[in-house]
């Protein structure tokens, strides 16, 4: 395991320097203990590509997402504009992220309030590198593995981007089974809209369970998904089923990482 | 006396035509008592959208049965409906058939292939039927779905077949009249269980054949406005106006934006007095009521076809919740109705029934089921957004009410504090780097 260099944007600003791209990690990624590997394998990636990159560190606030789905329109709209003043003061153009709500809500939100950036999923940045012939993916340890991928409704549905990931996936070799509801009828993990903060009300059954379950029926040994909450909610639920040693839930920046043995 | 059915045709035509006009009046009225919205951006795009999804019915097909069914039943609808035309111009001209003669032998293969569809429509609605009341498909049978939305489903099936029926045993009895039209190629077929009969007899049947064709349709026109089925005419405007942007772009409170731009400006002197506008009423920030909506909303609302598959596809649903996305928009729609009866019976102004959406028709528990996935805007053949109007009611119940359910509060006020949704130091937000 090589180690990783994250200088912050101050940092490289002091130093006259400017990144290719700011790295924008989230709270989940910053502070969750399962997604902070995600943060870690990304940055890794980065760093063997050669790419310039830098994080805002503790000048990054949460996006507002959450606030704003659980109807705090006042309290998103607060965040984001701090967010706006920090990201504009350094004048960054471009943003990459691992989490797709940050990703949605600075593509498509922050514009109208006067944040105007070039903001990319770290499934689409990676498959830009890729294209550009900068990233070189062999399919290393996950050659023929069977896989499935579930959708993040806000990289899917929300924006449209199903074949970024599955690119990816291919460039590793492995066996995409997809699951019964997928791309555009992907089904929600069950984290969205703030219900990650909160117990679910009452039903007769939990809806990340029901989605790893219909994960597992793929007869997939790796679930990948592509949104730290997500990750969350299928590991619980492959977990209901007691499946956690046969079965890994793991994110693509992580699947790649491996795959380069970073 | 022979101007008398004339007379009877123009009279039940006219009135039709008045009344429908009179009842879509109020349905507009209705739809404009919510919030303005303009929009006018990309009529291009709009147009296209409006093609593709309502002309061309794209969406319909991410279910193939019903899809196939649904699209012949709408082709038919369509195309009949020029026959429609002949019916009225002899209907007021006293004519009979006044278009054969100048179609000549193209007449009857035109006839024929509406004939063709006339059956094709009848197969496709009793399969309809037969989904909904036989083989019971799950999302026909929600609570939502009890009293009058399941009777106006089979409602609009019967008559559909009545007119069919009509229209084709008006051909069939047609052609074993002296003097009338040959069958075409289905009535041909179903003529002999009408031969025999005396010749009066057959008379007054092609007459009644004709005249329950024709009343039947403007029965239908007129039963339209209380019917789910008015999604023929909502689809298009409905799609039109339909969001093009990405789906998981929320619209910023504009009311919001102005505090925060105040509050975030330092020069901002907060001891300032009001401005003078300030007289006019305080903006409600999110939706408690109807009326709180958009007129976007409440058009989509009209013109919801009850089908269920966002229902059927929403995570929150599937698991049990209570929370349906058809329940919201059919919600939305009795409310408004019921505000718009309430200004028609108190001479023009609303008169306080203690009722709103949000509490009375929606439960707090729906809307917090929601995980915002979009599967129900995905899946809405006429590109309603049930979304929309569920993020409303949580700007309201958040905002006005302060009522989110407590854990989100904690989550907010983390952000608030910390700016992450978890107890969190800032200070550490890099802490990762290092480990």
């Amino acid at each position: 395991m090589s180690t990783i260099h994250v200088p912050t944007l101050a940092q490289m600003t002091a130093e006259g320097k400017a990144p290719e791209v700011l790295f924008w990690v989230g709270c989940a990624g910053s502070f969750d203990d399962r997604a902070k590997k995600i943060t870690k394998a990304f940055a890794k990636i980065l760093q063997h590509v050669g790419v310039s990159f830098a994080v805002l560190g503790t000048e990054e606030g949460c996006t507002g997402d959450p606030a704003k789905r659980a109807g705090n329109e006042f309290l998103f709209q607060m965040q984001a504009m701090m967010n706006i003043q920090v990201l504009n003061g350094y004048e960054v153009k471009h943003i990459v992220t691992t989490c797709p709500h940050c990703f949605n809500t600075l593509k498509n939100e922050c514009p109208e309030l006067g944040g105007n950036y070039t903001v990319e999923h770290h499934s689409q940045f990676l498959n830009g590198l890729l294209k550009a012939g900068r990233l070189k993916i062999e399919g290393g340890q996950f050659r023929g593995k069977k896989i499935t991928f579930h959708d993040p409704c806000y990289l899917g549905r929300a924006n449209g981007e199903y074949e970024a990931p599955r690119e990816l996936l291919e460039k590793l070799d492995v066996e995409l089974r997809e699951m019964r509801r997928c791309k555009q009828n992907g089904l929600c993990c069950g984290a969205g809209g703030a219900q990650m903060f909160k117990e679910a009300e009452k039903g007769t059954a939990e809806i990340n369970h029901v989605r790893a379950d219909e994960a597992l029926e793929t007869q997939a040994e790796i679930v990948v998904a592509g949104c730290p909450f997500c990750n969350t909610m299928l590991t619980d639920g492959v977990k209901n089923r007691e499946k956690e040693a046969e079965v890994q839930v793991l994110d693509l920046a992580e699947m790649i990482a491996l795959a380069e043995e970073l | 006396m022979s101007f008398l059915p004339q007379l009877v045709f123009a009279v039940v035509l006219i009135a039709a035509i008045w009344r429908f006009s009179k009842k879509a009046v109020t349905i507009a009225r209705n739809i404009h008592l919510g919030k303005a919205q303009s929009i006018s951006d990309n009529p291009g795009a709009r147009r296209a959208n409006m093609l593709r999804v309502a002309f061309g019915q794209s969406k319909m097909q991410a279910r193939p049965v019903a899809g196939v069914l649904h699209f012949i039943v709408y082709a038919a609808f369509l195309i009949i409906n020029i026959e429609v035309v002949e019916i009225i111009v002899d209907g007021l001209f006293g004519t009979h058939r006044f278009f054969a003669p100048y179609l000549g032998s193209v007449y009857p293969i035109i006839i024929g292939f509406f004939e063709i569809l006339a059956v094709l429509t009848v197969i496709a609605v009793v399969i309809f039927w037969w989904r909904r009341n036989v083989a019971k498909l799950d999302r026909f049978h929600k609570p939502e779905m009890k009293g009058w939305a399941f009777t106006d489903a089979n409602n609009i099936l019967y008559i559909e077949v009545a007119l069919m029926f009509a229209l084709l045993n008006m051909n069939a009895v047609e052609s074993l009249l002296p003097g009338g039209h040959e069958a075409f190629i289905v009535s041909s077929s179903i003529a002999s269980l009408w031969s025999g009969l005396p010749e009066g007899t057959l008379h007054l049947l092609e007459r009644g054949f004709w005249w329950v064709h024709i009343v039947g349709i403007l029965a239908f026109l007129n039963y339209l406005p209380y019917s789910k089925h008015f999604h023929i005419i909502l689809a298009f405007p409905n799609t039109y106006y339909a969001n093009l942007k990405s789906k998981g772009q929320f619209e910023n409170n504009t009311a919001v934006m102005k505090e925060v731009a105040l509050m975030m400006d330092p020069n901002a002197d907060p001891f300032a007095a009001p401005a003078p506008d300030a007289a006019a009423p305080l903006e409600r920030f999110g939706a408690k009521d109807a009326t709180d909506l958009s007129w976007i909303n409440l058009m989509n609302a009209y013109t919801c076809t009850e089908c269920g598959r966002c229902t059927s596809e929403c995570p929150a649903n599937l698991t049990g919740k209570k929370l349906s996305p058809r329940k919201i928009m059919m919600d939305t729609r009795d409310r408004i109705e019921e505000i718009g009866q309430n200004i028609d019976a108190n001479n023009g102004t609303f008169q306080e029934d203690g009722n709103s959406l949000l509490g009375h028709y929606i439960t707090p528990e729906e809307i917090w089921a929601c995980t915002s996935c979009n599967a129900c805007v995905q899946a809405c053949p006429v590109d309603i957004d049930p979304l929309n109007i569920i993020m409303k009611l949580r700007n309201y119940a958040t905002m006005e009410e302060s009522s989110a359910p407590s854990e989100l509060n904690a989550m907010m006020t983390n952000v608030e504090n910390n700016g992450a949704p978890w107890p969190f130091s800032q200070m550490d937000r890099a802490n990762w780097t290092n480990e």
